[in-house]
């Protein structure tokens, strides 16, 4: 189906998501901006999830966010067409 | 009908953490009631006190708004996807789609993020000057959202002006500077506040212009200017963003308060006559391109408090050899203003300073910069 080698990170239980952000419809890099700017807005501790359904952003948008220090719990297709990155802020 | 409903991050502790749960029905009602009914905290989520669905919840039925069908009372199909998506305080708030776009390349590095972007968008940035170097400098903040660009500038446009003022246009001869260089910037970002300031900068207004911004940068072309913008900045503490050019040379630093300034270099200027003004020297029309983009350098990482700055250090730049060189500079403690014991403690005459009352130092005669 694609040519991306997307990793899944099943959500570990037991972790809650705080806020969340449908990106769908959003192709990279705004689907990286707009989740970035949903997170700068959260505490340290915080964990968003962000609905996908760009493919190429299910893989850019964890590698940016550990890139800038961030921690991705989650990295999970929940239907046809959509993923759920979940991504836990542990750094301003 | 089996239908898939997909629950928001904050509702998903009513449901088990699960993201997404099967529930049945006819219509929307009836899925999430079914739902309601598995999980009471859902219920109390989702639903009003009279049992419908609460307004601070929206929902959707295959990404489509049920406000926009038959309400609650849409019928589903198999297979059909319910979401359920709750206001949000937090998101991408405070940010407008345009601005997404925008800034975008700044937003998306760890260096500047949504936080640096509102910096530069809250930041006052006084140009002296909307000329060679001028131009530059206000098109790039202009850009890069510096949200208040203040111009100072009395002249007009004219035609020999256009041979590197990018602010100005071959339609805009004749017109006042500031006037052109606002509507140039509001092309380009037509959300920078443009502040016009059309007069000559004196000893009388320095300070009240001066005092409502955070950072200046020069390019003036003047010696009178040039002291009595560096005095102001020493006065009220402001960084100055330096920049000159002749000829095929220019200089660049950055005068930080504190750190020394603009006369602990060259206490004094350089006898009238000795150095040539652009008009009569020439100056190649690239090179303030190339100055007054450092100065807009200089400028946003002092806003963005990044980097090493151009303080202390004086970058000299020779176009026809192509080189970069760099001298270092340090506060004088006999500097006249920002010394250990200032002779100069308000602003002063300076026509009649930069005519010659006071005598040239070594450092002056070697200066030739003129803006
Ligand atoms: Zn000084």
């Amino acid at each position: 189906m694609t040519d991306l080698n997307l990793t899944v990170i099943p959500l570990p239980s037991g972790v809650s998501v705080d806020d969340d952000i449908d990106l769908r419809g959003e192709v990279c890099p705004y689907t990286f901006v707009k989740s970035k700017l949903a997170l700068e807005d959260m505490e340290v501790g915080q964990v968003l999830s962000i609905r996908l359904d760009h493919l190429p952003a299910v893989d850019n948008c964890p590698r940016s966010f550990r890139n800038e220090g961030q921690e991705i719990v989650g990295v999970e297709q929940v239907d046809d067409t959509d993923w759920l990155v979940t991504v836990r802020k542990v750094r301003e | 009908m089996s239908v898939n409903v997909y629950i928001p991050g904050p509702f998903r502790s009513a449901t088990g953490n699960m993201a997404k749960v099967e529930s049945e029905g006819s219509t929307v009602a009836e899925a999430l009631r079914t739902l309601g009914n598995r999980y009471p905290a859902f219920k109390s989520l989702v639903f009003d006190l009279n049992g419908g669905v609460a307004d601070h919840v929206a929902v959707f039925l295959n990404n489509r708004d049920i406000g926009t069908l038959q309400g609650d009372q849409t019928a589903i199909g198999e297979g059909d996807e319910i979401s359920i998506v709750p206001a949000m305080s937090g998101g991408a708030s405070g940010w407008s789609e345009e601005q997404i776009l925008r800034y975008s390349r700044h937003i998306v590095m760890p260096q500047v993020g949504g936080k640096g972007q509102r910096k530069l968008l809250n930041a006052k940035v006084l140009l002296i000057g909307a000329g060679g170097l001028g131009s530059p400098t206000a098109m790039y903040l202009a850009a890069a959202g510096v949200g208040t660009i203040g111009l100072v500038d009395a002249d007009v446009v004219d035609l020999s002006n256009l041979q590197r003022q990018l602010l100005h246009d071959t339609n805009d001869v004749g017109k006042p500077k500031v006037d052109s260089g606002q509507e140039r910037i509001n092309d380009l970002n037509p959300e920078v506040n443009v502040i016009k300031h059309r007069l000559y900068l004196n000893s009388e207004n320095a300070m009240e212009i001066i005092s409502g911004y955070d950072i200046v940068v020069n390019g003036c072309d003047n010696f009178p200017t040039r002291y009595l913008v560096n005095d102001t900045c020493v006065f009220l503490k402001k960084p100055l963003v330096d920049g000159s050019i002749l000829f095929f040379e220019g200089q660049a630093t950055v005068y930080l308060p504190g750190k020394g300034c603009y006369r602990c270099v060259y206490p004094a200027p350089p006898p009238p006559g000795m150095v040539p003004s652009c008009a009569e020297g020439g100056v190649l029309g690239v090179l303030p391109g190339i100055v007054g983009c450092i100065e807009a350098i200089e400028t946003i990482k002092l806003i963005l408090g990044l980097g090493e700055s151009l303080s202390g250090r004086l970058l000299l730049f020779d176009a026809l050899s192509m080189e970069f060189r760099q001298m270092k500079l340090r506060r004088d403690p006999q500097c006249p203003v920002c010394g250990d014991h200032p002779t100069v403690t308000e602003l002063i005459d300076y026509e009649e300073f930069c005519l010659g009352i006071a005598s040239p130092t070594e450092a002056a005669r070697e200066a030739i910069r003129i803006g």
